[in-house]
């Protein structure tokens, strides 16, 4: 189906999520509320050497933030910590390739948006 | 009931589906034009100017007091404050009554039902001077159950204040409040019961006598009137006991260097030029309903609450929070599409401009108790029609489609 929003990306990175869970030992971490729907992600992660060696997700929303999750847990493994940090949400919206409304906007940036915060 | 035609916004977006009155409904062609007619022929401001164009605005002021003094069964139109809209009617009872008469230790009794505006004030109670909350759980039928106050562990002559929604915004249930009035005077609960009727009042002929309250609460712009308006009924003497919220001009009696004395009720909390051209609209959303009819309303209400909840069932899949019978129930329905989250639902629908509520619904507590996140509301109001209702049911389809359940 070729859907602007829910493309084979979305649903797929819906139905079987990356990296769900939560890290042990994780030295980064945070959780974050998107306070219009309740909404709830949080993230771990395990940096070493200034890189993130393990990340990994959990939480409630939509499928377009759960998808957003998995997709960001799934690039930002292995990075450097530096990169990640100047990685613009425009750019983490670029990797998703969807078209969003203002509103889903938030969706999409929850889980990037609490990734930034845990490595602030 | 073929009221449709007198909402404009119909006829300017004919392929919408509106099914999200609960959170504010749409305005009739009637109250639009009294709002343009208060601001294009008699707009002053009230109770200020000797000329006669002064007066003209303080008399479609205070014509709305009497027209909504009269909807709602108030035997006396200074009993009924204009504020902001619900959540600030309720704002007053708890910080113009409730921080000036409770103390610490004092329980007010809310329901597990309540919309943020019946909670989040009495929360800030609890922090503030330290009286506590009791929560009434709902019962099967999703009504309150309040009998279990026969059973908790608690001081009856502590509870000084039952504060309770007439209807749920989220299960569309409607409470028994003149039950729950016999009952608290059976047990000799001396509590002053408050109602928050920002639902129940668009769909419902109200009566506080009968309802036996001491407050109520509700907004106009959920009732076909404007936004920015609504309103609190309480007795006089309770409002003349009551401290204002806020002070400043239009509240006071006198002002010397050396004070001020409030003015009488209900000016006394209606500080600052108020909203007039809301008050206008207000009025013809009264006088707009009462030529509908309010029995009228509510049997047609019905007939489409039912046909909505028929059409819900009959779907695999849509799992709804709420009773499935028509019975003592608004046309709220809260839903889910079991493995598609509500906003993904919202967003499809949307598509197909079916306007529908997604999220906590401003009821988190309640939410939690269902164990849902977020679900989505449809609600229909009088200009609803059953195609509509065929619609959402399509649009469902898709979603099932999209989400490949």
């Amino acid at each position: 189906m070729n859907d602007p929003l829910y493309r084979e990306i979305i649903l797929e990175n819906f139905e079987h999520p990356q990296n769900y869970g939560v890290v042990k030992n994780a030295n980064a971490e945070k959780t974050s509320v998107n306070e219009l729907c309740g909404d709830k992600i949080h993230i771990s992660a395990r940096i070493v050497n200034k890189k993130i060696a393990e990340i990994a997700w959990e939480g409630e929303g939509c499928a377009i933030a759960r998808a957003a999750a998995s997709i960001l847990t799934g690039e930002t493994e292995g990075q450097p910590v530096v990169k990640i940090k100047k990685m613009t949400s425009e750019a983490f919206l670029k990797k998703m390739g969807i078209t969003l409304t203002p509103a889903r906007r938030k969706c999409a940036l929850l889980g990037f948006a609490t990734l930034q915060e845990a490595i602030k | 009931m073929n009221l449709r035609k007198d909402f404009p916004i119909f006829g300017n977006r004919p392929e919408m589906v509106y099914l999200d009155s609960a959170a504010t409904s749409q305005k009739p062609r009637q109250v639009i034009a009294a709002m343009t007619e208060f601001l294009e022929k008699h707009n002053a401001n009230v109770h200020r100017g000797i000329y006669d164009l002064s007066q003209e605005a303080t008399d479609i002021f205070e014509g709305a007091r009497g027209k909504m003094a009269r909807f709602v069964g108030a035997r006396d139109e200074r009993e009924i404050v204009f504020t902001g809209n619900a959540s600030e009617a309720l704002n007053l009872v708890a910080l113009g009554y409730g921080k000036k008469f409770l103390t610490s230790g004092d329980i007010v009794v809310i329901s597990a039902a309540e919309h943020h505006s019946n909670f989040v004030p009495w929360l800030r109670l609890r922090k503030e001077i330290g009286i506590r909350i009791f929560m009434l759980p709902l019962l099967p039928d999703f009504t309150i159950d309040y009998r279990i106050l026969d059973k908790a562990k608690i001081k009856k002559e502590k509870i000084k204040l039952v504060a309770l929604t007439q209807a749920s915004n989220v299960l569309g249930t409607v409470n028994p409040i003149a039950e729950i009035a016999d009952y608290l005077k059976r047990r000799k609960i001396k509590a002053k019961l408050v109602v928050d009727a920002a639902q129940s009042i668009p769909h419902m002929k109200i009566d506080v006598g009968k309802l036996g309250c001491d407050f109520l609460a509700w907004s106009g712009h959920k009732m076909l009137g404007p936004s920015g308006i609504g309103g609190l009924w309480a007795r006089r003497e309770l409002l003349e006991a009551m401290d204002p919220m806020l002070s400043g001009s239009h509240m006071i009696n006198e002002v010397t260097e050396e004070g001020a004395s409030w003015n009488r009720v209900p000016e006394k909390f209606e500080t600052g030029t108020g909203r007039l051209e809301g008050a206008a609209g207000l009025g013809a959303a009264v006088d707009y309903l009462q030529k509908a009819g309010r029995e009228k309303i509510a049997g047609y209400e019905k007939e489409l609450t039912e046909y909505l909840l028929e059409t819900l069932i009959k779907i695999p899949r849509v799992e709804i929070y709420g009773s499935k019978s028509g019975k003592n129930r608004l046309g709220v329905v809260a839903f889910n599409v079991a493995g598609v989250h509500a906003h993904d639902v919202g967003e499809i629908l949307n598509r197909k401009q079916i306007c529908v509520r997604t999220g906590h619904h401003c009821a988190m507590p309640l939410l939690a108790r269902l164990g849902v996140e977020s679900t989505v509301r449809a609600s229909i109001y009088l200009y609803n029609t059953k195609e509509d209702i065929d619609r959402l049911a399509e649009g469902i389809a898709e979603v099932k489609k999209i989400f490949r359940v």
